[in-house]
């Protein structure tokens, strides 16, 4: 009888792993690559990896409960006659109606203006519910140009030039077809239930120059009162952020690869764009090369979710911050509460991402009516508005802890990072050193 | 300087006066204004001149002008002396928009209503995107035009270039001389007597005497591309 031997532990491969094996198959299957929404979900350097250094001996912080925080912003002080102004610097990114229902327009609205800070269109024009629930709206200008029209335009409080977003500098958005109801076909002028594919640049104009120019056309349209924002995804922020201040925006808002999407390639979401943390950081080196630094405003977005990251991001530089996948979760997307309904589409709450299908259970990117009336409006505005003052007294309680009675004053000095990565990318030092990986070469105390 | 000539003219010279002035004094006049001519002079070449207009006058600008001249435009009729930049009309509403000269890139881009009428050629991607607008050539018109056309009219009577109507919605076009080559999902299609009244009542309200409907060919989507098909990915 010979001895048994020993079997080696099934052995998965960490190059093939679960995920990308059941994606060969299912691309094997379908012969098609797979949409979904949402921004990037695998592991990149991120706010996590850093932290405030509190007062101390060497500052003194402020009262908690007691001494004032400012938290107010104004956008668009460069050109605009009527600049924003805002009582948080939290804002909601661009989404549009089509992606999103119009209850969750509505919704987003009405939380937004609860707490004193702008919503935004998206790729599919203006509707009334959002403009009717927004105290300050603005209003996309993307390469599609759905919904355009110089009336909405005026009645905007800011105009939004769409060049790029984090989850697709490159890309077009997608809307498929399930979700062409017959209003968004309208709004859109295009086929009730065609795959719609937007462009990914603009029709008539291309490059920098150009963009000076249609920002002048937007200016004269408008009578030079609304700030203009330019949108870009990061890719070079150094060089994108120096040539729309050139071009004369008012704001610039900065989208990494954590933001999201209603419906783009997976292929293009987790393997294109720089993450937010690296993207903050040149952006502002550009602003403060050419003087325009606090005089161009800056926005942030990608992968926000909560108080500090918007400390975070307002320490390295950021005048505000957009988010939007955080703003549909306080809505109540992903919610566990219903897990049953998320596993009959073969999936499970928090992972829940196909969005372009439009049969999400908590009636949010969706047109079916009836999963639509899932969501109501106030409450979720409600919801909305709450996750919103809870974030802005986590940025306060961060700040008076690091003796500023203005978020704005917060600085890359309170910072340190716990990884070498970060440490980069950020431009503070690794924690306990003065090392700052590209910056200084040693690692000194 | 602005001048009042004869009873309702008013002339503006940008020589004279900046663009800020000029486009915000348009944008003061309603429906009911009496100042419903206007004569906009030495134009040079510039940008966004008579944009985002909305009440029924008629401007007359004499000489060219740069990118996006009328763009956005609603109710107002403007006519350029001259030729136009980029842009020509982009986005407009209504109204009517006539180039006595040529047109540069992207003529009547994203627009959703009214005429625009190019007396000389357009260039490259004439009617990119439309949505609604009708665009009357006399001359040719460059590649890639009415590239993603969602819906309206675009009449040639000279030649068209590569890859007319490429990915094309719904928008129709009617090209009376030769197409150099059609756009992915593009195809000629049957000129119905609907079409050929359509098509008449364009070249009329263009001011167009000496084309008839007959003489041209008519061009509009497939459809074979409005929903993925892994089978088509070729045509990209």
């Amino acid at each position: 009888m010979s001895p048994k031997i020993p079997l080696t532990t099934p052995r998965p491969s960490a190059t093939f792993d679960d995920y990308t094996l059941s994606e060969i198959r299912r691309a094997a299957s379908t012969g098609i690559y797979d949409i979904r929404g949402g921004g990037a979900k695998r592991r990149v350097p991120h706010f996590d990896d850093l932290l405030f250094l509190g007062a101390s001996v060497s500052r003194y912080p402020l009262e908690g409960y007691r001494e004032r925080c400012s938290t107010s912003v104004t956008l668009g002080t460069r050109f605009a006659k009527k600049p924003i102004e805002l009582k948080i610097p939290i804002t909601i990114a661009g989404m549009s109606f089509g992606a999103l229902s119009a209850n969750a327009k509505e919704a987003l609205g009405r939380g937004a203006s609860i707490a004193g800070t702008s919503t935004t269109t998206g790729d599919g024009g203006m509707t009334p519910e959002e403009r009717g629930q927004s105290k300050t709206l603005v209003y996309q200008y993307l390469p599609s140009r759905y919904g355009m029209n110089p009336d909405d335009l005026r009645k905007a409080d800011a105009i939004e030039v769409v060049v790029g977003q984090g989850a697709k500098p490159g890309g077009g958005g997608m809307l498929l077809g399930q979700k062409i109801s017959d209003r968004v076909a309208e709004m859109r002028n295009l086929p009730k239930g065609i795959d719609q594919r937007s462009a990914c640049r603009h029709p008539d104009w291309t490059g920098p120059d150009d963009l000076e120019i249609k920002i002048l056309e937007i200016r004269e349209i408008t009578d030079w009162q609304k700030p203009i924002y330019v949108k870009v995804g990061g890719t070079r922020p150094y060089y994108d952020i120096a040539l729309a201040v050139k071009a004369g925006a008012d704001v610039i808002v900065l989208d990494g690869m954590q933001g999201g999407t209603a419906a783009t390639q997976e292929v293009f979401i987790e393997n294109v764009g720089l993450p937010t943390l690296a993207c903050i950081r040149p952006a502002v080196q550009a602003l403060q090369d050419l003087g325009m630094h606090r005089k161009v405003q800056l926005i942030v977005s990608g992968g926000i979710r909560n108080g500090a990251d918007v400390a975070k991001a307002l320490a390295l530089g950021a005048d505000a911050v957009a988010i939007g996948m955080a703003a549909l979760v306080a809505l109540g997307d992903n919610d566990p509460a219903l897990d049953a309904e998320y596993a009959k589409l073969g999936t499970k709450a928090g992972c829940y991402d196909d969005w372009h299908e439009g049969r999400d259970p908590a009636g949010i990117t969706t047109q079916d009516p009836e999963l639509s009336k899932r969501l109501d409006p106030v409450r979720a505005g409600r919801r909305l508005a709450n996750y919103l003052k809870v974030m802005t007294l986590e940025v306060q309680t961060i700040a008076r802890a690091a003796g500023h009675n203005n978020i704005h004053n917060l600085e890359p000095e309170d910072l340190c990072a716990l990884t070498l990565e970060a440490a980069a990318m950020a431009r503070v030092p690794l924690a306990g050193t003065s090392w700052i990986p590209g910056v200084n070469g040693s690692g000194g105390l | 300087m602005q001048q009042l000539i004869g009873e309702l003219m008013r002339t503006y010279d940008l020589a004279q006066s900046p663009l800020r002035e000029l486009n915000e004094t348009l944008h003061r006049q309603t429906d009911g204004s009496n100042e419903a001519q206007w004569e906009i002079l030495n134009p040079r070449g510039g940008h966004a001149i008579a944009v985002g207009l909305d009440a029924p006058i008629n401007v007359d600008v004499r000489g060219s002008v740069g990118y996006y001249c009328a763009g956005m435009n609603k109710k107002a009729t403007v006519t350029v002396h001259g030729s136009a930049g980029p842009g020509v009309a982009e986005n407009m509403m209504s109204g009517r928009v006539v180039i006595k000269g040529d047109a540069s890139q992207y003529a009547g881009a994203t627009g959703r209503g009214g005429l625009l009428v190019i007396e000389g050629n357009a260039s490259s991607r004439c009617g990119i995107s439309m949505k609604g607008i009708d665009i009357v050539v006399k001359g040719n018109i460059g590649h890639m035009s009415a590239f993603m056309a969602q819906s309206g009219h675009l009449v040639v009577l000279g030649d068209a270039g590569d890859a007319l109507g490429d990915s094309i919605y719904e928008a129709k076009l009617f090209v009376r001389g030769k197409v150099k080559s059609l756009g992915a999902d593009c195809i000629e299609k049957e000129m119905r007597p609907e079409h050929q009244e359509a098509l008449t009542n364009l070249l009329k309200n263009a001011g167009i005497k000496d084309a008839k409907a007959s003489e041209f060919r008519r061009y509009g989507s497939a459809r074979k591309l409005y929903n993925f098909n892994i089978d088509n990915a070729d045509a990209y």
